[in-house]
């Protein structure tokens, strides 16, 4: 009945033998909807080991829901997720994150820095001002991303590449130690994701867990350690070595599940009219 | 010559349209403008229904009523837009109109009682600076610094939750309690502003100062300071020119002088102003061929 | 009944239909807030109209409210697009300055001309049946035959241009694409939303104008998707909104046009509470009735599975709750109503058992259940131990045509991850199950 395909248990195996430690991050079949229809169905995957992990799927798949229902963004329909072997709300200090960069308002009136200030609210708490410490941090983390002198420029007079890293720095200056980054190397140019690639992989080395929804299929293999190949299921989760491969890929890209499609309707059709 | 009233009019609209600007804002920067125009009409029919059951008029209890039904009606707007298929710009025509029109037939009710006339109700609709008295002035400064309070403590959490709310979620600010609180202000501020300039125009009081100052600034914290020192000055002036002009409507000319001053700045403001993007788009044109690529955006 | 009630209530029908019509473009088009916008800002217009024709009625003012129309919508533009101001702020800046200024030029001409800003916001509706002109031996009431005229105009325009007008609102630039020119419609839309606003204004004033623009289109958009009938339904609340409206109004002797913004608006709460599709009650009897659908498929699945390990099976409820794990407070009426459809019968009174219908019914969830499991281990790789959950909650949505879709494609295969037997179709395939 096992398919021939590493499966995500399969692939985890041996090193859930090795340690007992708490997994980074559990997702147990978690099946999201918009308006009673499911989009994302099922999706079950146990990150053990800190590592740098590709979102890679088709436009609809489902990478950012999965994103957003991981950070309780959006409601899950069945399923749940833990982090450090916890609830979202318990870790929110630990966690990072970078939206689309559609998401925010840049005509907004705040300069580069005040938004990477925004990355140390959390730990500030209620009412207190961010002080010397957290701008010399912020500015820290600007250096990182190379925007140290755009630092005072309105948002909005920056380039595309640009806001993508001040989100980045953002998410820097949060000091987590899981990050979930959507598309943040959407509409760079190539230093820029160079630049932000080496930052990732600064990131892997300190230990940390990164999750990116990454769009392009040609840098997949030289970014990331580890593949989430998604297409309204979780196609394959595992060592890019081994899940990256031309028949996974197909099955990811190759056309939607059509089963997956009639059940989602049936679904929806069914709550509509039951 | 100015005498005690007209000093009082002028400090009550002064405080009043600063702290219109301050709060307007957060309501323009969230994409909530008309928001403050939906409460100002829903409010009639509460300070209507105030009236009738006390049967007097009595300023707090009024605008106690006002505050309760512009709620009522910010709840309507997000209950359409969250259960059904409306869209948010309907919601806010449908919630305007029809509790405005309820609160007509609630005024005329009232106008058919023996002291109807005494109620005033036509001044809430169109305002009316000149029945301003010391304690209305009392009354505006204790919000405007109440309001200003509760703006700089949690100076840090608004503005994150203006900006990006999604971050302020996955950070753990209660993002839905802090929007309400910032709706909560909104209705204060034009529920107190509504016997000044009156139902229709309060939301020009929300929205021109915010707009016009940020053509002059691209901080957080100059826009707001400076939407309040706008919003005053347009107060004092509007006021002061209503007074020494005859048959000049002091709510309206408020208005006025703002939208001017909107379009002064709109026209020569450095960087976003007309002028000046017309002039950078043509120097951009002759330099074309000469500019690198990735200059300007 | 008398004449003027009669008149009174024409008018507000002639009115109410007019606005509900255009503002089904409006509301599809969401520039519902620019109909808003517009029957505010066309008060400068009148003012300067009534200053330099001295009339109150004609050509003058029509043309005023056009030109206003067209020049609020490009102001808005304007300061949208040109100054980087967020639409919904332009909106309210361009209408509230234009308000402003048409209060003040009629202050200061209030002189000359009989126009109080009052009459502007809530009309005279009451009033307006006495000022009457004779036509033939009747006295029609002018602002009868202007809104006659308006609406008259209104149905040409969008009997004309109905292609136009619905391409341009569901898709602008599909329209332009097909050489229709979606700026030009627009425009066009606005100058007829001035027209009947300016029309309407001296009997109902210009809330009651943006009550009817947005609310009847907002509840016809609640009932049905398709345009001919949201016009038609849109007119349909119009109308009534002009009968109710007035009756209420006589009833409680206050303000017409506030009425009818009153009796439209709980219309709209009606659409919302019970529309077929939409509405909530609706909504919330569907879900309901989802939750004992799955509920008795639950107890039929449930008998079903005991069948299969221990041959005939017969339960009574206290039992059912206890081994099913169905203790729910209408287990009951559930069992009941399996009963009444003939899927269980009373061997004791009190011990239930499946029937044969019960069991081709059970046979299909389960059917449904195996399926499922064997289609998620197969393409979504989860472990075998996270199949039952998943299937647990989609046995209840695989119809028939889906069960031999995913059949199928799993090749017919006999055992689901767990090495039970999928059922096979009931008859009329009449293939002998395993």
């Amino acid at each position: 009945m096992n398919s021939p395909l590493i499966s995500a248990k399969a692939a985890e195996e041996p090193s859930v033998s090795s340690s007992t430690a708490v997994p980074i991050l559990d997702i147990h079949d978690l099946t999201v909807a918009y308006h009673n229809k499911p989009v994302l169905w099922d999706v079950d995957a146990t990150i053990q080991e800190p590592s740098l992990i590709g979102i890679v799927g088709p436009n609809g798949a489902g990478k950012s829901t999965l994103i957003k229902a991981v950070l309780g963004l959006l409601p899950i329909t069945s399923g749940s997720v833990a982090l450090f072997g916890q609830s979202i709300k318990q870790v929110r200090g630990r966690i990072g994150y970078v939206p689309q960069r559609e998401s925010v308002d840049w005509d907004f009136p705040v300069n580069v820095r005040d938004v990477v200030l925004m990355g140390t609210y959390g730990q500030l708490g209620w009412f207190r001002r961010p002080g010397r410490a957290e701008k010399e941090w912020a500015m820290h983390c600007l250096e990182k991303v190379g925007l140290a002198e755009m630092a005072k420029q309105q948002i909005g007079q920056l380039s595309g590449g640009q806001q993508q890293r001040t989100f980045l720095a953002r998410a820097l200056a949060q000091r987590a130690d899981l990050y979930f980054m959507d598309e943040p190397m959407a509409g760079v140019d190539a230093a820029t994701e160079a630049t932000i690639f080496h930052l990732l992989q600064e990131l892997r080395d300190q230990g940390k867990t990164v999750l990116v929804v990454h769009h392009d299929l040609r840098t997949v293999p030289l970014y990331f350690d580890q593949v989430m190949l998604l297409n309204m299921r979780l196609v394959a989760y595992g060592p890019t070595a081994t899940t990256f491969t031309p028949d996974l890929l197909y099955k990811t890209y190759g056309g939607r599940l059509a089963i997956l499609d009639l059940a989602a309707e049936a679904v929806q059709a069914r709550e509509r009219s039951a | 010559m100015m005498t005690y009233n007209t000093a009082i009019v002028l400090m009550g609209t002064a405080m009043l349209s600063a702290l219109a600007g301050l709060v307007g804002c957060f309501a323009v920067l969230r994409r909530h403008a008309l928001m403050g125009d939906a409460l100002a009409h829903a409010a009639l029919p509460g300070l209507c229904l105030a009236y009738l059951l006390l049967g007097e008029r009595s300023l707090p209890a009024m605008l106690l009523g006002a505050l309760l039904s512009g709620w009522l009606g910010v709840l309507c707007v997000q209950g359409l837009c969250a259960g059904t298929r409306i869209k948010q710009d309907a919601a806010v025509g449908i919630v305007l109109s029809v509790f405005f029109g309820a609160g007509i037939v609630l005024s005329q009710m009232i106008q058919q009682t023996p002291s109807g006339g005494k109620a005033g109700l036509d001044s809430f609709i169109f305002g009316k600076t000149a029945g301003m008295i010391a304690l209305d002035v009392y009354l505006i400064a204790g919000i405007a610094f109440a309001a200003l309070l509760l703006l700089l403590l949690g100076y840090k959490e608004f503005k994150l939750v203006t900006f990006d709310p999604d971050f302020a979620r996955i950070q753990g600010w209660p993002a839905g309690a802090l929007d309400l609180t910032l709706k909560a202000l909104l209705g204060l501020t034009v529920v107190i502003g509504l016997p000044t300039v009156g139902v229709v125009m309060i939301a020009a009081l929300l929205i021109l100062p915010c707009v016009t100052m940020r053509f002059w600034t691209d901080q957080f914290r100059s826009l707001l300071i400076g939407s309040a020192l706008f919003g005053s000055s347009m107060g004092l002036l509007g006021t002061w020119i209503s007074s020494t002009v005859e048959k000049m409507p002091t709510g309206p000319c408020i208005i006025l002088v703002g939208t001017l001053l909107f379009l002064a700045s709109a026209l020569v403001a450095p960087r976003r102003g007309w002028l000046a993007r017309w002039r950078m788009a043509n120097q951009a044109r002759l330099h074309t061929s000469l500019a690198p690529p990735g200059g300007v955006p | 009944m008398n004449v003027h009630d009669a008149w009174t209530i024409l008018i507000a029908c002639a009115c109410n239909l007019a606005c509900g019509l255009l503002g089904c473009f409006l509301l599809l088009r969401r520039m519902s807030l620019i109909g808003d916008a517009i029957s505010h800002a066309v008060l400068p217009g009148l003012a300067v109209a009534f200053l330099l024709s001295g009339q109150r009625h004609g050509w003058p003012i029509f043309a005023a409210a056009v030109a206003m129309s067209l020049i609020t919508t490009m102001l808005i533009q304007w300061v949208h697009r040109g100054a980087k101001v967020p639409e919904d702020a332009s909106i309210g800046i361009v209408f509230s300055a234009l308000f402003a200024l048409g209060v003040i030029l009629i202050t200061r001409i209030a002189a000359q001309v009989d126009l109080d800003p009052q009459c502007v916001l809530y009309g005279v509706l009451e009033v307006a049946s006495l000022d009457t002109v004779p036509i033939g031996s009747w006295e029609v009431p002018r602002v009868m035959l202007t809104l006659a005229a308006a609406l008259g105009i209104t149905l040409l325009f969008i009997l004309l241009l109905w292609k136009e007008l619905k391409i341009t609102s569901f898709d602008p630039a599909l329209a332009t694409a097909l050489g229709i020119p979606a700026g030009l419609m627009q425009y066009l839309l606005m100058a007829m939303v001035g027209t009947v606003t300016v029309a309407s204004f001296e009997a109902v004033g210009s809330i009651l104008v943006i009550a009817m623009l947005i609310v009847p289109a907002a509840a016809a958009h609640l009932l049905t998707d398709r345009l001919p009938m949201m016009l038609i339904l849109a007119g349909a609340v119009g109308v009534s909104t002009a009968v109710l409206g007035y009756a209420g109004a006589v009833w409680l002797n206050t303000s017409t046009a506030g009425m009818m913004a009153v009796v439209v608006g709980m219309q709209l709460a009606l659409a919302v509470a019970f529309s077929p599709q939409q509405g909530i009650a609706a909504k919330w009897w569907r879900r309901r009735r989802l939750a004992q659908r799955i509920a008795e498929e639950d107890v039929l699945g449930w008998f079903y599975r005991q069948e299969e390990k221990t041959g005939a099976v017969e339960r009574s409820m206290e039992e059912i709750a206890k081994e099913a794990a169905l203790a729910r407070a209408d287990l009951g009426s559930i069992l009941k109503r399996l009963k009444k459809a003939g899927h269980l019968e009373a061997m004791a009174p009190d011990r239930m058992s499946l029937s044969n219908q019960g069991r081709q019914a059970a046979l299909s969830v389960i059917r449904a259940h195996r399926l499922w499991e064997s289609f998620l281990g197969e393409h979504l790789h989860l472990p075998a131990d996270h199949l039952h959950a998943p299937a647990e909650r989609m046995e209840h949505y695989v119809g028939p045509k889906l069960q031999q879709a995913i059949a199928h494609q799993l090749a017919n295969q006999q055992l689901d991850p767990q090495g039970k037997p999928i059922p096979g179709l009931p008859p009329p395939s009449a293939e002998p199950g395993p």
